[in-house]
């Protein structure tokens, strides 16, 4: 256990002056931003609109390509950037030679890109948040005080952040194998695209399909707001959907064989 | 025996590049592990490290199998292989930094380091834009970091300057008589090796060619008397007379097969006997280089 504190904070150390790292916080900080200027130099078109409705079309813009592109592809990022950084100062020797067991080397690595992954969608959720409630205070003519959905966004993010395990562990895996980054970049690209078709061809065993989950889960959300007969949509988030059990099982069978395949490969 | 492996094999594919090694590195010695480029060296250590498996035979490490001590056993060994493992994006500190981080090592030790490999000044400087030479002097300061036991350095002189060359020996002579580690050091460089190790391996085409002190190598590296005379044929010629037998001639001097020390005053009284006139006359022993050849080629 100690030995895998010491490689997390080392994955840290190692990383805290790359773009690996800080497209972690710059990718939601930047969107957010940008979402916010753009509603603050149309606010005269949204002052009439409730506001759920306001929230949900601010939020929206994001989560909309969120399933589709977005995540998958920040995944794809993360899990190479994590990798690299060792194929790039050929330092997989050096940490397979250290007095730490491989397990502790593979799962801080792999738990530090699942830690980039988590910061990056909490920092999406904060920044929503926090410029959501900025335009309130600069407009009060929008809406945005009269409608709160820390909880609501905290659950949809929630859920696609278990909705892209599946994915990581895959893109994780592919980026320790292969040192250079078009093998990784474009299988998972490949993948995603065909991931989103099949999501949104509503074909019946997408949810088997790990690249189709996170657009799966943004897909449900528009499913629930569709469903209400009302003209207010209404939003509930289903943690738990089969698609995210399959999921979590294919994080935990990919994690198992990546460690069967460390353990076995030579260093080169 | 600080290492010592049996039967060592590993195979590339089809191709076998480690030959039922068997080493013996004894404690307190630095032991020079020579071989061509290509000849095993680097897998060789590899395997010393647990980077690849073994296919066959066994590896004992501080006299403890390594696959099933693997931990204890890295904890106190201390390596650098091939070209240095560094982080081009951090500092030559963070580097040792990250490392101690690892290994649990106080920051004062890494200021130690950097001191010793003369990195203090370069410190805060990005790994990226240090120069080939200085890139080692990382590697060693971070394979010294840990203060292990046994250090096994690939090549440590790769891309240093003399100054540098002269700096790592006689730190690494150092390391051995006074603070009673082992060094397990690889290279191509005869002369490197044969001005600091104690025992010597040479290796080629994953075999074992020589194992033993240095003082073995040079026992049978045949010592010869260099005779520097006027006119080299004609005195050549004069001593096969007499019954010696001349290895070699060229315009300033001839070899003799050494014998004994009455033999050469015997041989050079000859000469000023007979008006051939000696400059210089003394045992020399066949220089690592051309035995390292023989070697090499006979096998």
């Amino acid at each position: 256990m100690k030995g895998f504190i010491l490689s997390f904070r080392s994955e840290f150390y190692k990383t805290r002056k790359t773009m690996g790292f800080w497209s972690a916080v710059l990718l939601p900080l930047l969107l957010c931003l940008l979402l916010f200027v753009g509603f603050f130099n149309k606010s005269d078109h949204l002052t009439n609109m409730p506001g759920m409705m306001a929230w949900l079309q601010f939020a929206g813009a994001i989560l909309a390509v969120m399933g589709s592109l977005l995540l998958p592809m920040l995944i794809v990022f993360i899990g190479y950037s994590v990798n690299s950084i060792e194929h790039k100062a050929d330092t997989w020797k050096s940490l397979f030679s250290l007095p730490i067991s491989k397990l502790s080397v593979y799962a801080a690595k792999y738990t530090y890109a699942f830690f980039l992954v988590f910061l990056c969608l909490a920092l999406f959720v904060l920044f929503t948040l926090g410029f959501g409630n900025l335009l309130s205070l600069l407009k009060p003519t929008l809406k945005f005080n009269e409608y709160h959905m820390e909880g609501l966004l905290t659950k949809i993010y929630f859920k696609l952040l278990l909705s892209s395990l599946g994915i990581l562990s895959i893109q994780f895996l592919l980026s320790l194998l292969f040192r250079d980054f078009l093998k990784p970049m474009g299988i998972g690209f490949v993948l995603t695209i065909a991931g989103v078709i099949l999501a949104n061809v509503d074909w019946q065993y997408a949810y088997l399909y790990p690249y189709s989950h996170p657009m799966l889960t943004v897909k449900g959300l528009l499913h629930n707001r569709m469903g209400n007969g009302s003209d207010m949509p209404e939003i509930t988030v289903d943690l738990f959907t089969k698609d995210i059990f399959v999921s979590l099982g294919v994080a935990v069978m990919v994690f198992i064989v990546g460690y069967f395949i460390v353990l076995k490969k030579s260093v080169k | 025996m600080v290492i010592s492996t049996e039967g060592l094999s590993f195979n590339f594919g089809n191709q076998q590049v480690v030959k039922s090694l068997s080493l013996q590195v004894p404690e307190g010695s630095i032991y020079g592990f020579l071989g061509p480029n290509g000849a095993g060296k680097t897998t060789t250590i590899k395997l010393l490290l647990n980077l690849l498996k073994t296919d066959q035979g066994s590896i004992h490490v501080f006299d403890k199998e390594l696959q099933s001590n693997r931990i204890s056993i890295l904890s106190q060994i201390g390596s650098l292989i091939e070209q240095p493992a560094i982080y081009l994006h951090l500092s030559g500190k963070e580097n040792l930094m990250n490392r101690a981080l690892l290994l649990q090592v106080s920051e004062q030790r890494v200021d130690e380091m950097l001191s010793l490999v003369h990195l203090t000044d370069a410190a805060q400087k990005k790994a990226g834009k240090y120069s080939l030479g200085m890139k080692q002097r990382l590697g060693i300061a971070l394979a010294l970091l840990p203060d292990p036991k046994l250090l096994i350095l690939d090549e440590p002189t790769n891309g240093l300057d003399p100054n540098g060359i002269i700096e790592v020996r006689e730190l690494l002579i150092r390391l051995v008589t006074q603070h009673n580690k082992t060094v397990f050091i690889s290279s191509h460089l005869l002369a490197e090796v044969e001005r600091m190790a104690t025992h010597v391996g040479i290796i080629d085409k994953g075999e074992m060619l020589f194992q033993g002190s240095i003082k073995d190598l040079e026992a049978i590296s045949q010592p010869q008397v260099q005779i520097e005379v006027a006119n080299t044929v004609d005195a050549a010629n004069f001593l096969k007379k007499q019954g010696f037998t001349v290895t070699d001639i060229s315009d300033d001097h001839l070899l003799i097969p050494f014998t004994s020390k009455a033999q050469m005053g015997e041989i050079n009284s000859l000469l000023n006997g007979n008006r051939y006139v000696v400059y210089s006359i003394k045992q020399i022993h066949k220089d690592l280089e051309k035995l390292f050849l023989d070697i090499t080629q006979k096998a």
